[in-house]
């Protein structure tokens, strides 16, 4: 089975959607000429020209505006963010216009497509470049939100996306895009939205995660399993709507849940993943559920402070051994 | 291209004008029991009128093919009685009824209807201008020959959104034709008070883009500029920015003094003296096209088609509570074959 990176895999999925429909078109900064910002979209300029894989001024209010249009009137646009920390200054479009103009139309008007671009920190970007939006998107009904954390999870969900009739995130990560992972090419893939995937099976703890934390979780577990200690990785993949029967069913047989994130604590998916575990198995719980995320701070530029601001393995391990009362 | 003033009447012949008369008739009757209806409750939240500024819409509008696009602000009533639509599904609407353009989802900011193409009244100042682009950028896509129109109050002008909606729409040469409806005051606020400039068609400059300004309380006027501003857009996919100068009779919303606060009595009486309809009429009048038992029988005919939606309206039920969860998503995907290939999943 062939492996490619992250990168290629979303590229795949973007050209075999655009090859099947098109009314599919990629527009963002530097998606065309440059042929992306993280390349993306390399490639697809050449293959099917400047109408469908379009370069944008600096302007995501804009051109997020210029997305909800042309998807209210029959197109399927893929609307590119350089980061999603640019995306704030698109936010109206984002919630105002996208999410909520089925409801506000009386069912008339639904809004195929697609915002997305990298999530998250990379390394030392500093205060600006470095944030998780997930719990503010998800936060929006009339959206929803995926978190791919693998190549082949990032084409299944991104070609999942562009099929849906809704406006949907695609999260992203900067820090992903090198890595690397099976991805057949023989078969379409089209990964539900809404399924968690249970990455690894243990008995010992459940960690409930999603985007570029699945991939931590995964190291984790190849430590933990190092010292006889085998445990669950939920996947999320898709924040909004959320699997929850994936998270309980895990957590029942284990008995002992952490969820860790990439973002700040208050307000975060976790604690949303916490209150449904609260409420679905509150009689399951063997130990009080531990939440691993970034510190509650803007995230700073020197590589110690960084490092000590986000969440890792290490952080996670530890929280693993706090819920089980190893340490 | 060179400002333009507009004031030539385009030749129309009578039954046109009356049409418009009768359509701002309409547009006025209607919303003057808008506001008994806001009085009594039967209609809530926010609600903004379009009383004196009807030519803007009805002029425009009139020009338009079924196929175009018309996109708005929250002061929506006119302009979608203008487009054709419904007075008894809009004022339905109004009154929270299933019976609803938007199956009172939406209310009086929020009017929608695929049937002619009225892509929403919208309620974030400026953010239905980056939308029209779209439309436009989509018409192209498709190698159409439709227009998108959008209505603008003049405050829109001093937002980024508007900005980086006609810049695109003059780079990429979309059919899009801007309608600012300069009706003096964004809220509570003078023009003066808000724009560093105050010929705010101007603004056009900036993106080297066709532009003109127009007196907004003469319907033909209105029609004739955005006649030009249409079949620039159509056949040259060229976006045109035009001011159109009106003035709003009513207060901001239904909480907001007609006069007293930012703006004078004198001024409000100065400027009731050009009524848009009252403008039509004498000119209709003047040139012998019609008597005043006529304009009556006119305005008794609209003024039952308003009763008739009031009372469809009344009678027609609350939407069931079911509803609150219906229409937040579609559970459809872009054909059945990736339907199938989800389920198999």
């Amino acid at each position: 089975m062939p492996v490619i990176t992250y990168r290629d895999a979303l590229n795949q999925a973007l050209r075999e959607e655009m090859q099947r429909d098109d009314r599919v078109f990629l527009m963002g900064e530097e998606v065309a000429v440059y042929q992306g910002a993280y390349k993306v979209s390399k490639g697809l300029l050449q293959e099917f020209g400047e109408m469908r894989v379009v370069d944008t001024p600096i302007t995501e209010l804009g051109f997020a505006g210029v997305g909800v249009g042309a998807a209210m009137v029959g197109l399927r646009p893929v609307i590119e963010f350089m980061t999603w920390n640019f995306a704030l200054l698109a936010i109206d479009q984002v919630v105002n216009s996208a999410a909520k103009m089925l409801y506000m139309s009386g069912g008339q008007y639904n809004m195929p497509m697609v915002f997305r671009g990298p999530n998250g920190a990379a390394l030392q970007l500093s205060a600006q470049h470095s944030q998780a939006w997930e719990s503010w998107l998800a936060h929006i009904p009339g959206l929803k939100v995926v978190a791919p954390g693998t190549p082949y999870d990032a084409k299944g969900l991104l070609k999942s996306a562009i099929r849906d009739d809704n406006p949907v995130i695609v999260l992203e990560g900067e820090m992903l895009y090198n890595t690397k992972g099976e991805v057949p090419d023989n078969e379409e893939i089209v990964i539900p939205i809404g399924k968690a995937e249970l990455k690894r099976e243990g008995e010992h703890a459940s960690i409930i995660t999603h985007g570029k934390m699945a991939l931590t979780a995964m190291q984790v577990a190849d430590q933990l399993a190092k010292q006889g200690i085998n445990i669950d990785v939920v996947d999320l993949r898709t924040i909004r709507p959320m699997d929850v029967e994936a998270i309980t069913t895990s957590v029942r047989k284990t008995n002992r849940a952490v969820v860790l994130e990439e973002g700040w604590e208050i307000c975060g998916v976790g604690a949303q993943v916490v209150d449904y575990i609260q409420r679905e198995c509150f009689d399951d719980l063997d130990a009080p559920v531990v939440r691993v995320h970034q510190a509650d701070v803007p995230m700073p530029y020197a590589k110690n402070l960084e490092r000590a601001a986000k969440p890792d393995a290490a952080k996670a391990i530890a929280a693993v051994k706090k819920v089980m009362y190893l340490e | 291209m060179a400002k333009k003033k507009t004031d030539s009447h385009a030749p129309a012949d009578v039954e046109t004008r009356r049409e418009l008369l009768r359509s701002m008739l309409l547009q006025r009757r209607f919303e003057e029991r808008c506001a008994e209806a806001y009085a009594l409750g039967k209609i809530g939240g926010f609600c903004h009128l379009y009383i004196g500024q009807e030519a803007t819409g009805t002029g425009a509008i009139s020009v338009l093919r079924p196929d175009d696009y018309v996109i708005t602000t929250y002061r929506d009533h006119g302009q979608a009685l203008a487009r054709g639509m419904s007075p008894r599904a809009i004022m339905a609407e109004l009154f929270g009824k299933i019976d609803g353009v938007v199956r009172g989802k939406g209310g009086s900011m929020h009017l929608f209807d695929r049937n002619v193409n009225f892509l929403g009244g919208h309620g974030i100042v400026g953010g239905h201008v980056p939308i029209a682009t779209g439309v436009g950028f989509a018409i192209k896509y498709r190698g159409g020959d439709q227009v998108c129109l959008c209505f603008m109050g003049e405050s829109v002008v001093n937002t980024g959104a508007f900005h980086e909606a006609l810049n695109m729409a003059a780079l990429w040469k979309l059919p899009v034709v801007y309608i600012i409806e300069n009706n003096r005051y964004g809220m509570g606020t003078a023009l003066e008070r808000a724009s560093s400039i105050h010929d705010i068609y101007n603004r056009a400059a900036s993106y080297d883009m066709p532009r003109g300004v127009v007196d907004g309380q003469d319907v033909m006027t209105v029609r004739a500029a955005v006649q030009e501003a249409i079949d620039r857009a159509r056949t040259e996919s060229i976006p045109t920015l035009l001011e159109v100068r009106t003035y709003r009779f009513m207060g901001h919303s239904m909480s907001d003094a007609v006069s007293g606060t930012y703006r004078t009595k004198e001024e409000l009486e100065e400027y009731l003296k050009r009524d848009p309809i009252i403008v039509m009429r004498t000119q209709l009048q003047q040139e012998g096209q019609l008597t005043d038992d006529e304009f009556t029988k006119l305005d008794e005919e609209v003024k039952a088609v308003v009763q008739d939606a009031w009372d469809f309206a009344e009678q027609s039920p609350e939407p069931p509570v079911e509803a609150l969860f219906e229409d937040v998503l579609v559970d459809t995907t872009s054909d059945a074959h990736a339907e199938a290939a989800v389920a198999a999943d």
